[in-house]
């Protein structure tokens, strides 16, 4: 009986840690690069078009830009941040683990996204998103958690312009970052969601719904900065240049993002 | 402190450990005791959670249960409620990944008890069902409570599936490993120490209880 219940106590963490497994220092010369998740298709064109110039394709991880931001301070071996926001990078330089304040990027934009199927119009106020979440036709709308993701924040300041918070409050489902609040509408699982313009329009979602952009003047803008980290390689420092460049520009504006 | 958060994770614990218990003993019973054809293959099926990652789990979830799904929409038809952004979604997968944790604890008590006292117990003529009670379930007492203390302990725990499927929804699907994980993201470092520490202690005194019982019960049979 002893014997069995360890196994059974440890079998749980060896799973786990075989499924998670540890973190891997850098080797070679590929920057490790933690970007918003805003930026998952954007940013892996970008690597291409950088790559196409003979450099090592930086290795990308998505997440909140909040879940970064600590990751980062608590010692993550990033080389780049890419948040999608600046009170992030100011974290992180606060810290002394940012090698200056950093480079505005991009200026994010809001859409809002209908699931195919859900009878909900995209007028220009989202007065149907209220009156939908009254009468049963909106069960769930997905928006990033406001916590620790900007386009969750900035998704509530809309929702909060436009007067629909308290009629949609109760309906809010939290992506805990803006891939999985868009992947939630995608499913299927919820009928919309504020989502970021980039993953709206993204080609994984054309056929699953439809988008309309939000006007900037319903949040504080979502300016967008990146900031090397202390110890950065070679690779991270050609790539931060490269995004800084026009083709990178016009690769960003081509998702959805506005110039810095 | 997010009691609402803790309050819904010892609700998912308790309905877990209440749903679950009656299904391993029928489950158990036969893997213990009997041969049939494709039992090798039911013992494969039980253990498989332990090796799962909770995201395959939440994938299908998702996916094959979610509102677009056949099963989903019937779940929904029948119940009135959705298994995706619900605590009914948080309970199906709970039961699944802890199916091992309840079922071989108690398959290995029901192992332990010696062929003869079931002999006995046929002989006075009692009934399957009544030998069930009166010595199979007394006698496999400590399988039985580990099943209970490890399902309890084990669904507190659970974070991927719930991260995947739950939606974060206050009082309904945010459990209290999901708010420590919000209070972590959102620099709230306090708030998360004191979650933590919290469910550091229950898992403690729950295991313990553990210890301390089949100890006892150990001594009292020998």
């Amino acid at each position: 009986m002893g014997k069995f219940l360890y196994l059974l106590l440890i079998a749980p963490f060896v799973a786990q840690s075989i499924v998670i497994g540890p973190a891997r220092a850098a080797p070679a010369a590929a920057a490790n690069v933690a970007a918003a998740a805003d930026l998952q298709y954007a940013l892996a064109e970008v690597v291409r078009a950088f790559a196409a110039g003979g450099e090592p394709p930086p290795r990308l991880s998505f997440g909140s830009s909040g879940a970064f931001a600590h990751q980062i301070v608590s010692g993550a071996p990033f080389e780049l941040f890419l948040s999608a926001d600046e009170s992030y990078v100011a974290q992180v330089h606060r810290a002394g683990r940012a090698e200056d304040a950093g480079t505005a990027y991009a200026t994010g934009r809001l859409a809002l996204f209908i699931g195919r199927g859900s009878a909900i119009a995209a007028d220009r106020d989202l007065a149907d998103i209220g009156r939908a979440a009254r009468d049963g036709r909106l069960k769930h709308l997905a928006i990033a958690n406001p916590e620790h993701a900007p386009y969750g924040r900035a998704a509530r300041e809309a929702l909060q312009h436009v007067g629909i918070w308290p009629l949609v409050e109760t309906k809010l489902v939290l992506g805990e970052n803006a891939a999985q609040a868009a992947q939630f509408v995608a499913s299927g699982n919820a009928q919309a969601g504020i989502l970021p313009l980039s993953l709206a329009r993204a080609p994984a979602l054309a056929d699953r719904g439809a988008f309309m952009t939000l006007p900037q003047s319903w949040h504080a803008p979502l300016r967008q900065r990146m900031v090397l980290l202390k110890g950065a390689g070679e690779n991270a420092r050609r790539f931060y240049l490269f995004l800084s460049q026009p083709e990178a520009g016009a690769i960003l504006a081509r998702h959805g993002f506005g110039p810095p | 402190m997010d009691w609402p958060a803790l309050w819904l994770s010892l609700k998912l614990a308790v309905c877990t450990t209440l749903l679950l218990l009656p299904l391993a003993v029928l489950l158990a019973r036969p893997l213990a005791w009997s041969r049939f054809a494709g039992k090798g293959m039911v013992e494969a099926l039980v253990a498989l959670p332990l090796v799962l990652p909770p995201t395959v789990l939440g994938f299908y979830l998702l996916y094959a249960f979610g509102g677009n799904s056949w099963f989903g929409q019937a779940y929904s038809a029948i119940t009135g409620r959705a298994l995706v952004f619900s605590f009914d979604g948080l309970l199906a997968a709970s039961l699944i990944f802890n199916l091992p944790f309840a079922v071989q604890p108690i398959q290995r008590g029901f192992d332990a008890i010696p062929r003869a006292a079931r002999e006995a117990a046929w002989t006075c003529g009692l009934s399957s069902w009544r030998t069930l009670w009166r010595v199979e379930l007394p006698l496999a007492w400590p399988g039985l409570l580990s099943a209970i203390v490890l399902t309890f302990a084990h669904t507190l725990g659970e974070f991927g599936v719930v991260l995947m499927v739950g939606g974060n929804i206050s009082a309904e699907t945010r459990t209290v490993a999901i708010a420590i994980y919000d209070r972590v993201q959102a620099f709230d470092e306090g708030g998360a120490a004191n979650m933590s520490a919290l469910l550091v202690a229950i898992s403690f005194v729950a295991i313990g209880i553990l210890h301390l019982l089949t100890r006892r019960i150990g001594r009292s049979d020998a």
